[in-house]
């Protein structure tokens, strides 16, 4: 399992990609593993607010529903809709094409309190 | 990512797989080793540490519907009843008329409370000298031993009542390709097994009792023999039915096939407050053979008229309605949802849940609460699936 260098991640198995302005939001390797067989993805509508910490969505597998929550707070610009017609693409491919949200960043400040690839792995444990 | 807290009323959700401590007091199988080994997903499933999958539900699931799967069901209990009036005191705990069972035939059955709320569904099954061979749930199964002692205390049957689980490991061999699966390791000729007979043989040169039983909606076998077999026949019968695609299901697979089966789960579609006439299962509820415990309660409501009764339903809108939601008509609170989630057979997403009887026909439209939003749905008949006769 490998966990880009260039993402930050959160606790609760969200990563997030920092290009300037803006931030793409996807749920790591280790969630997907967790969840299993990806069914039913809820995300926000574009223009939401959304806000560190806070669930703004939620991915269902087979046997459990999950929130998931922003790693940053800001307002959504673009959201991936090739995933409602392909859920299953979260367990292929959920650092790369299965990206949830993109997002304007409110507070790029924030982006110090995430974890590195290396914390992250070092919380996997 | 987080699981939510309304995941928490279903017990099959708890990934297990973190602390030590919290793991060290669940209740093993002989298999839980061999389930390690092939990296099996471990929960906790009411007290036990069990597989909920082992490569991915959907996988397994389809495994079952076109060929055939594997399962440990080893947490299930056994509870023997032998003596001369065994059966007499099964027809008094249970519901089903054991009566009516020839020898080496089983019958689906529910152990009731005096008020008619339900202990457990169990299989019953009749030995050729009259002995009776109960398996019943997991988790359930000191409770019903309990239950039965009490029941019968002072009524003089003339039968001894053992908790019998510790000699026995169960394993079901459940799709189309079963019967050949299991048929490679058994002089028993299985095709002349009928579905819910039995028969005493081996397999792999050790005792087993073979049953044409099942909790998928499928065709096929569960067997029980010596815990301390239960390893290698695992390992044997998943080398016979290699040439058929044969996957190791866990408790996920087993809950979606259930689901489309339209087959209650003790805790969600029965429970000690619901009777087993408002779940339809009516059928395994014989007024006429003499009394039994629960019989007044069961009389009494169905005098009085059932208020509520179990509904299969399918998802119309984009969402997936899971136990404990709460279901609406005519945008009023009117039931919940007792089990769903997604059918890998049929592609939809489809539930069982409690509604007033005069709502619970066909056809009704509802409205399942999901995340605080009514999301449209239909009750629909059960089950959802029905296997092709041979």
């Amino acid at each position: 399992m490998s966990y880009p260098n260039n993402f930050k991640y959160t606790k609760e198995h969200e990563w997030v990609l920092i290009e300037g302005d803006n931030g793409t939001i996807g749920i790591t390797e280790h969630a997907q593993s967790e969840l299993g067989d990806i069914v039913f993805v809820d995300l926000p509508k574009v223009g939401a607010a959304i806000t560190k910490g806070s669930t703004f969505g939620s991915v269902e597998s087979v046997k459990a529903v999950s929130d998931i929550y922003a790693p940053v707070s800001g307002e959504v610009v673009e959201i991936n809709e090739a995933l409602g017609g392909a859920p299953e693409k979260l367990n292929s491919d959920p650092h790369g094409t299965a990206w949830l949200i993109k997002v304007k960043l409110a507070k790029p400040d924030e982006i110090g309190t995430l974890l590195s690839a290396a914390d992250y792995e070092k919380h996997l444990g | 990512m987080r699981k939510t807290a309304r995941d928490k009323a279903n017990v099959t959700l708890k990934l297990t797989h973190e602390p030590m401590s919290d793991t060290a007091d669940l209740k093993r199988t002989p298999l839980f080793e061999t389930h390690l080994a092939s990296k099996a997903k471990m929960v906790d499933f009411g007290g036990w540490n069990m597989p909920v999958q082992y490569s991915s539900i959907i996988e397994e699931h389809s495994a079952v519907r076109n060929a055939v799967g594997l399962f440990d069901v080893s947490h299930m209990g056994e509870i023997e009843v032998r003596g001369p009036q065994a059966l007499e005191l099964v027809n008094y705990i249970a519901t089903n008329n054991a009566a009516k069972l020839k020898p080496w035939q089983a019958q689906y059955s529910a152990l009731l409370y005096e008020h008619g709320g339900t202990v457990d569904d169990i299989l019953v099954h009749r030995l050729p000298n009259g002995d009776m061979f109960l398996c019943v749930n997991a988790s359930n199964q000191e409770k019903d031993f309990d239950h039965i002692k009490a029941a019968v205390s002072g009524k003089k049957f003339d039968a001894e009542v053992e908790l019998a689980s510790s000699r026995y490991a169960q394993i079901a061999v459940q799709g189309p390709k079963g019967l050949a699966t299991l048929q490679k390791l058994t002089a028993t000729n299985l095709s002349e097994i009928k579905y819910y007979w039995f028969t005493d043989g081996a397999v792999s040169n050790t005792p087993a009792r073979i049953a044409r039983t099942g909790y998928t909606g499928e065709d096929g076998f569960e067997i029980y023999i010596a815990p301390g077999e239960a390893p290698r026949l695992w390992k044997e019968l998943l080398k016979a039915g290699e040439e058929f695609g044969i996957k190791q299901c866990g408790l996920g697979a087993r809950n979606t096939l259930r689901l489309e089966a339209g087959m209650a789960l003790y805790g969600h579609e029965l429970t000690a407050s619901i009777n087993p006439l408002e779940a339809n299962l009516g059928w395994i509820v014989k007024m006429d053979k003499g009394d039994f415990v629960g019989r007044a309660a069961l009389e009494k409501a169905q005098n009085g008229g059932l208020s509520r009764m179990l509904a299969g339903f399918e998802m119309k809108d984009r969402g997936i309605g899971r136990d404990g939601y709460e279901v609406w008509v005519d945008g009023k609170t009117a039931g919940w949802v007792t089990s769903g989630g997604p059918s890998p057979t049929l592609n939809k997403n489809i539930g069982l849940c409690y509604l007033p009887t005069a709502k619970a026909q066909p056809g009704q439209p509802i409205h399942v609460i999901i995340r605080n939003s009514p999301v449209e749905a239909i009750t629909t008949p059960t089950p959802f699936y029905k296997r092709a006769k041979a």
